[in-house]
């Protein structure tokens, strides 16, 4: 007896301790969301203008006016970031979202029908990831000109064999599901399956990968900006102002620093919520 | 007991007669689907590279206009045109390309007048050394990290590497680069140069130097990555039936580890080292910026604004071949690694 009453409290605190949520969940949320509502409520904001240069603040520090310093210019730094916020939110969620919507409707037909569809888009898939993706946005950008819409399509483009390749192999799996078979057996037709059968089990893999592909899309945008071929100049991204600050990178750092860790916690934020996120999909597939 | 030991012992039951046919079986649709593979293969090339020709036709800006200069007289523009070959027809040029290809002949720079091949030779070494240095780093660090982290998962080193990596894997390229070159290369000491390339040949010890940080930028978040994937991969293979045989056998967990554990679960990996390396291949563009490096990347980039349509090309060219060259050794390694998947396949 007293060998069971020893044992039973320990396995009850193993599993406790397997359940309790760890304070990062929490702390990434909470930065993610301030992000968000500071990008969304920005123009609201009492902030600089992000492009109103005042000359007192050229390189400056830290101080109560500036919270975050200014540029080379005597920008505010604080105020481009929240309002580079807008830009880097708007690109990864658009770009995302088209992607995901376009490649998971072609992986599930992909994956439901086989055959000619699916050979068709593997090769589509294969001349899209073979075709270096930063030539097709110099071109997307030098034909259709610099702004916010075309690098979303291009970016969007860019996603699309990712999630075709993610939506077909599971909707393999589902679609050998009793369900499945059931529906077909009442003589659905097969886009009624997808829609009505296939779809709902999909969404949810491919959403919580989605949600991680945002923190990359944010990084890439950061990356053209960087290179100076993602957001047109006026317009402050994070990638830009980190660019910026490149060249007084040894005499100021904080130019590029600041802009550099909101981007990194906000990514890093993404990459945490969306990986615990898909290891609960994981979990709740393998016990089906 | 009896479970165990039943499927070594079917053979026999077929006989010595049987025996010729599931080999035969075996190897046809192993060259079937090698076969088809190609056939893939060439089809994406063909369509890339027209796809590329489409691209470059787009572009706005006449190249005739880029190569002749500011001050060309229109008569001596249509001249270059015509020299360049401009004026024909998008399929006819492409179809007049592809017959230069086949035949070895990839053209020369519109700008340079330096042959395509040539140029591409210069560039293809710089971003392969590179390319193949970080991935063996970011393997040489992920594998060991993530064996141990399936073997004792929850462990210091498991979390601490997990927590690391999760920085890693979040660290823009171009944020890293520039922390490197700051503390590597000026501010905290200089030990290292910021920019600038040394060929092998030239100075083995400056060559590696000057490639060191930019293979660290490259390598960190793929390390990252590598371990988290085979980590998971590695956990899973743990469960099954052949660890738990291997254990009862009395073999040590270093052996059960990496001779039985390992090859099972590294199929993940590979076709992600697989992806990276061609896609490294085809142009590593921020870290070359940033270290100044005269790899594919800068070329292709350049060739883009300069309308330097015959360099792209062929620059397109070697990223979709290096792409469909390493897809297809691939998919070899995976035969080679499996047995399973030489039967089902």
């Amino acid at each position: 007896m007293p060998e069971t009453v020893e044992a039973a409290p320990q396995v009850t605190t193993a599993g406790a301790r397997a359940e309790r949520t760890p304070w990062g969940w929490w702390v990434a949320w909470v930065w993610l969301s301030a992000v968000v509502l500071a990008a969304v409520f920005a123009p609201l904001l009492p902030l600089w203008g992000p492009a109103v240069p005042d000359y007192a603040n050229v390189f400056g520090g830290i101080t109560p006016q500036h919270w975050l310093g200014g540029d080379t210019l005597g920008r505010d730094t604080f105020s481009r970031v929240v309002h580079g916020a807008r830009a880097s939110l708007l690109v990864g969620i658009c770009a995302v979202g088209i992607g995901a919507l376009v490649g998971g409707i072609l992986g599930m037909l992909a994956g439901y029908f086989g055959g000619r569809t699916e050979r068709v888009l593997a090769l589509v898939t294969d001349v899209v990831l073979a075709f270096p993706g930063l030539v097709l946005i110099i071109a997307i950008v030098a034909i259709l000109g610099a702004s916010l819409p075309h690098l979303i399509m291009g970016l969007a483009i860019l996603s699309i064999p990712t999630f075709i390749r993610l939506t077909r192999a599971t909707t393999l799996v589902v679609a050998q599901r009793d369900f499945v078979v059931a529906a077909r057996a009442y003589g659905c037709r097969p886009l009624r399956i997808i829609a009505r059968e296939i779809a709902p089990n999909v969404v949810l893999p491919v959403a919580a990968y989605g949600f991680i592909m945002i923190g990359t899309f944010i990084v890439v945008e950061g990356s053209l900006s960087f290179l100076g071929l993602g957001i047109p100049p006026p317009t402050p991204s994070w990638g830009g102002m980190i660019a910026g600050g490149r060249t007084e990178l040894l005499t100021y750092p904080h130019i590029s620093l600041f802009p550099a860790a909101v981007m990194f916690l906000t990514v890093l934020s993404i990459n945490y919520i969306g990986e615990r996120t898909r290891k609960q999909f994981e979990v709740k597939e393998s016990n089906l | 007991m009896t479970d165990m030991l039943t499927p070594p012992t079917t053979p026999p039951t077929t006989g010595p007669t049987a025996e010729p046919t599931p080999r035969a079986r075996t190897r046809r649709p192993a060259l079937r689907r090698i076969r088809k593979r190609l056939v893939h293969l060439l089809l994406v090339l063909l369509a890339v590279t027209f796809l590329s020709f489409v691209v470059v036709d787009l572009l706005p800006g006449d190249a005739a206009v880029v190569v002749a200069g500011d001050n060309a007289t229109p008569e001596q523009v249509q001249q270059v045109r015509v020299e360049l070959q401009l004026d024909r027809p998008l399929l006819v040029r492409y179809l007049d390309w592809l017959g230069g290809v086949v035949t070895g002949d990839l053209g020369s720079s519109f700008r340079t007048g330096q042959p395509v091949a040539e140029a591409l030779g210069q560039r293809i070494p710089v971003s392969f050394e590179i390319t193949i240095l970080a991935q063996l780093l970011a393997l040489l660090i992920a594998v060991p990290l993530a064996v141990y982290s399936a073997y004792r998962p929850g462990r210091l080193l498991d979390r601490a590497s997990m927590t690391v990596g999760f920085g890693a894997a979040a660290m823009p390229q171009f944020v890293l680069g520039m922390v490197l070159i700051v503390v590597f290369a000026g501010g905290f000491m200089s030990i290292l140069p910021a920019t600038g390339y040394v060929p092998f040949l030239e100075n083995p010890l400056g060559n590696l130097r000057s490639i060191v940080l930019p293979c660290l930028t490259l390598m960190v978040a793929e390390a990252a990555v590598y371990r988290q994937l085979l980590r998971s991969d590695m956990i899973s293979t743990l469960q099954e039936d052949f660890i738990l045989m291997a254990r009862s056998k009395g073999l040590r967990p270093r052996t059960i580890l990496l001779r039985h554990a390992l090859r099972p679960s590294s199929f993940s990996l590979i076709t992600l080292s697989g992806v990276n390396i061609g896609r490294l291949l085809g142009g590593t563009v921020i870290v070359e910026t940033l270290f100044a490096i005269p790899g594919l990347g800068q070329l292709i980039v350049q060739a883009v604004f300069n309308r330097d349509y015959m360099l792209l090309q062929g620059a397109l060219l070697f990223v979709a071949v290096a792409y469909v060259v390493i897809n297809m050794i691939i998919d070899l390694l995976y035969l080679v690694l499996d047995p399973r998947v030489r039967r089902d396949a």
